[in-house]
């Protein structure tokens, strides 16, 4: 057998409370495509971490090209030749292209040689890119052609890629895996992060599993169900959510034709929206991230104003309404962002339960709260939606994400309301905890509600929608039913490949 | 009747010490800090410089001196903040307090003491051409530094690899910490330069301008300055526009309380705040715009994570 590229031998790293990694090994050779597979928390971002030189291990030793290989910062990571594209944290949206890859390159070429560089390269690999654009106007497929570039041009030996596919349609992930090919194909080694089962077993040719920090199993994926290393990764078989078939009621909530200018420079305006869900269904609105999932919450949870006559409840016009009138009127909502937005994150689970629940669980009398019925109501949710807590008085923060996410939508849920719009539901959500949040949607709609359910998972989607419609650029599509839907179809309705082209080499 | 030719020659000098001080502080909040202590720098730059020239009658180590003074500031600033992670607004607004006050202290005994002339940098010969000598080229050393820095400051922040770095460390510090950028550091060097240049800037007021201490003489040109900064959009062109603004309004406003025209004089005295606040409004009233270029990370505190 020859040299692995990288061997990992016994990697140890604890944080205080908690083992990130325990005693970890694994190797990967030239021109592997290695997949790293584990559920959030698992360990696998502090493993990439150290192997990039951003958190050193406690125990264990690295090998590359046989010779050990101790990186003390990311830089000497990059000398090496490993390169990582990050899922999140490491673009700069108001800098242009070009800087953005000049400040991940240790001796950038002069301006303008930079940016003939970088064309000759995204025409190599067919990632086509304007280096004088800015960042902040690029949609998540092109921001991450960035982030590939950038690593392309230190001809790396190692790519780390981060969750890549979270943010791109079908289409788009389709390209990078052909340029993913091409780069092992040329004796670039790839460790590919990721929980997503199916592309690991399109793409990867060996995988390690993690589970709560150890190596838990290894595997080839082309030759397991993507079942079998559901059950490793996880620990257990996971139930499918369930629901009767229900007859949609009486049209609840409406938009008709809204537009909205963005309320940010890098925000998505809302183009001529059109929407109506009915009583006990489940409306998915898919869409790639930044194509106007938070302006739509928003405008419908009344964070933001709409023009009158644009935004229908019950038959009223609700479109000039604040927030607090909408929940009286029974039109709940859960935003994305958990910590700041969904829930204060420095008070206590008891707090948060009141400031959203405090007019349908009649939790104020007279301006003054009831705390006994507020401590009541929020034990009721962390019991019903089973949120491990010490108790309620416990800060949001200190919650782990999943287990907030678990609470901020119990606490619209209890409220029972009429309509409820969520936005990424399971969201970093481990595979069990976001198994009980859809079902308790789909239980929810079962009994009347309307549930308007943004995600950017399409395989979230398809399994409790009734009907789907997508968010492209700030438009909605028209909904179709989601039963007869294929993938194909679906990236079609999120603007297919946003310009991509295919590698043609 | 008022004299152009004075008048802007007042103006700019008038501006020189806004000016140096705006500069410093776009470099500090480029890089993602808001120190709002610059007025206490100022007046620490202002009387360190005097306290020196008065003893050494060397003005080349009384400005150094102020530079010094200024710097010493932003150095407590950088430690509260980058190191102990304490609150940028806090921190800033109890640095002017701090240095208001360690300024009198310092500055007890020294009002109206002499101080040498500061020696003009063009030989007389220039300086008495008609109209372009005094408006052009009559001015002091320090007032042609500032007017060089606004220029070295957009080229290094636009077209070198360390202006590079400090906007992106001001735009997203966890980013910039992934690439392996030492977040802390760089922004420890902005806030040091921001000190250096406010206290010079102070130093300019005490020894050229006023050519006296006095308490408090700063008189708010530490929060001008800082107005500039934001209202000019973090462009260093439109800085130099409004210190010139600011500069422009308070030379006339003195002439004009001298022709004794029926205004009020607490209005004239308040005038060029107003009027140097109400135009920058005016021009960066297109919030997009603004935001564009307004720094991401702007009073955000980095703590480097796993």
């Amino acid at each position: 057998m020859t040299t692995p590229l990288l061997d990992i031998r016994g990697l140890t790293k604890a944080y205080p409370g908690v083992v990130a990694n325990d005693d970890v090994s694994f190797a990967i050779a030239p021109g592997e495509v290695h997949a790293l597979l584990g559920e959030n928390g698992a360990g696998k971002s502090t493993m990439v971490k150290m192997i990039y030189g951003l958190v050193k291990p406690d125990s264990g030793t690295m090998a590359l090209n046989g010779a050990p290989y101790t990186p003390s910062e990311p830089r000497a990571a990059r000398n090496s030749g490993v390169a990582m594209v990050f899922q999140h944290f490491s673009l700069f949206e108001a800098l242009t292209v070009a800087e953005n890859i000049a400040l991940g390159m240790e001796n950038p070429p002069k301006p303008r040689d930079l940016s003939e560089r970088i064309s000759s390269v995204s025409k190599a690999y067919g990632l086509p890119l304007d280096p004088e654009s800015l960042v902040g106007d690029l949609s998540a497929g092109e921001r991450q052609r960035v982030e590939i570039i950038r690593c392309l041009l230190q001809d790396p030996k190692l790519l780390i890629m981060d969750e890549p596919t979270s943010v791109l349609t079908p289409q788009e992930v389709e390209i990078l895996f052909h340029t993913l090919r091409k780069l092992s194909a040329e004796g670039t080694a790839i460790l590919y992060i990721s929980h997503k089962l199916e592309e690991i077993r399109t793409l990867c040719d060996e995988a390690t599993i993690l589970r709560l920090g150890k190596v838990v199993g290894e595997c080839t994926p082309r030759e397991v169900s993507a079942a079998q290393m559901a059950e490793m990764m996880v620990g257990k078989s996971l139930a499918v959510p369930a629901r009767a078939a229900t007859e949609p009621g009486a049209v609840l909530l409406s938009v008709n034709n809204l537009t909205l200018p963005a309320a940010s420079p890098f925000g998505t305006s809302l183009k001529e929206v059109f929407l109506e869900v009915r009583a006990g269904e489940v409306l998915g609105i898919g869409g790639v991230a930044g194509n106007g999932q938070d302006e739509l919450l928003a405008v419908i949870s009344g964070e933001r104003r709409a023009p009158a006559g644009s935004i229908t409840f019950k038959d009223v016009d609700i479109s000039t309404d604040n927030p607090n009138s909408r929940r009286n009127a029974g039109l709940l909502s859960a935003p994305e962002e958990r910590l700041g937005h969904a829930a204060a994150p420095d008070m206590s689970l008891t707090e948060n339960a009141v400031l959203t629940g405090q007019a349908r669980k009649k939790l104020a009398k007279n301006g003054f709260i009831s705390w006994t019925r507020a401590r009541a109501f929020a034990d009721d949710i962390i019991e019903k939606f089973d949120v491990r807590t010490p108790g309620n008085a416990t800060a949001a923060r200190a919650l782990s994400g999943g287990n907030l996410q678990k609470f901020v939508i119990g606490r619209e849920i209890l409220q029972d309301p009429e309509v409820l719009i969520v936005n990424q539901p399971t969201w970093g959500v481990d595979a069990s905890a976001a198994a009980d949040i859809r079902q308790a949607l789909l239980d929810l709609a079962e009994g009347g509600t309307g549930v308007i359910v943004i995600s950017q998972d399409l395989d979230e989607l398809l399994e409790i929608s009734d009907r789907f419609c997508a968010l492209n650029e700030g438009r909605l599509s028209d909904p179709r039913p989601a039963r007869d839907l294929s993938m194909e179809e679906i990236g079609l309705m999120l603007g297919g490949a946003h310009g991509m082209e295919e590698a043609h080499i | 009747m008022i004299d152009p030719i004075t008048l802007i020659v007042a103006l700019v000098t008038i501006s020189t010490p806004v000016l140096l001080a705006a500069l410093g502080e776009l470099v500090v909040e480029k890089s993602g800090v808001l120190n709002l202590g610059v007025e206490g720098m100022m007046i620490m730059g202002a009387v360190c410089g005097f306290i020196v020239a008065n003893q050494t009658g060397s003005p080349t180590l009384a400005f150094i001196a102020g530079m010094a003074g200024g710097a010493a500031m932003a150095a407590i600033f950088a430690v509260l903040t980058q190191f102990l992670m304490s609150n940028q607004v806090a921190t800033g607004l109890a640095l002017t307090l701090f240095g208001l006050g360690l300024a009198a202290l310092l500055g007890v005994g020294y009002e109206g003491q002499p101080i040498p002339d500061v020696a003009k940098p063009l030989p007389e010969a220039l300086r008495t051409i008609p109209i372009i000598g005094p408006i052009a080229l009559g001015h002091d050393l320090v007032t042609y530094i500032a007017i060089a820095a606004i220029f070295a400051v957009w080229y290094v922040l636009k077209h070198t690899r360390t202006g590079l770095i400090i906007r992106a460390v001001g735009e997203n510090h966890d980013a910039a910490h992934a690439l392996g950028y030492k977040v802390i550091r760089i922004r420890c060097m902005a806030i040091l330069f921001g000190g250096a240049m406010a206290g010079l800037g102070g130093a300019f007021l005490s020894l050229i301008y006023v050519e006296n201490w006095v308490q408090g003489m700063t008189a708010g040109a530490g929060w001008i300055a800082l107005a500039l900064v934001v209202f000019a959009a973090w462009k260093p062109g439109r800085v130099l526009f409004g210190a010139w603004l600011f500069g422009g309004i308070a030379a006339l406003q003195l002439r004009l309380q001298t022709t004794e025209i029926n205004v009020p004089v607490a209005l004239l005295d308040a005038s060029p705040y107003l009027v140097t606040i109400f135009v920058l409004v005016l021009m960066s009233s297109d919030r997009a715009k603004a935001a564009l270029n307004a720094p991401a990370a702007l009073g955000k505190t980095f703590h480097a994570s796993g």
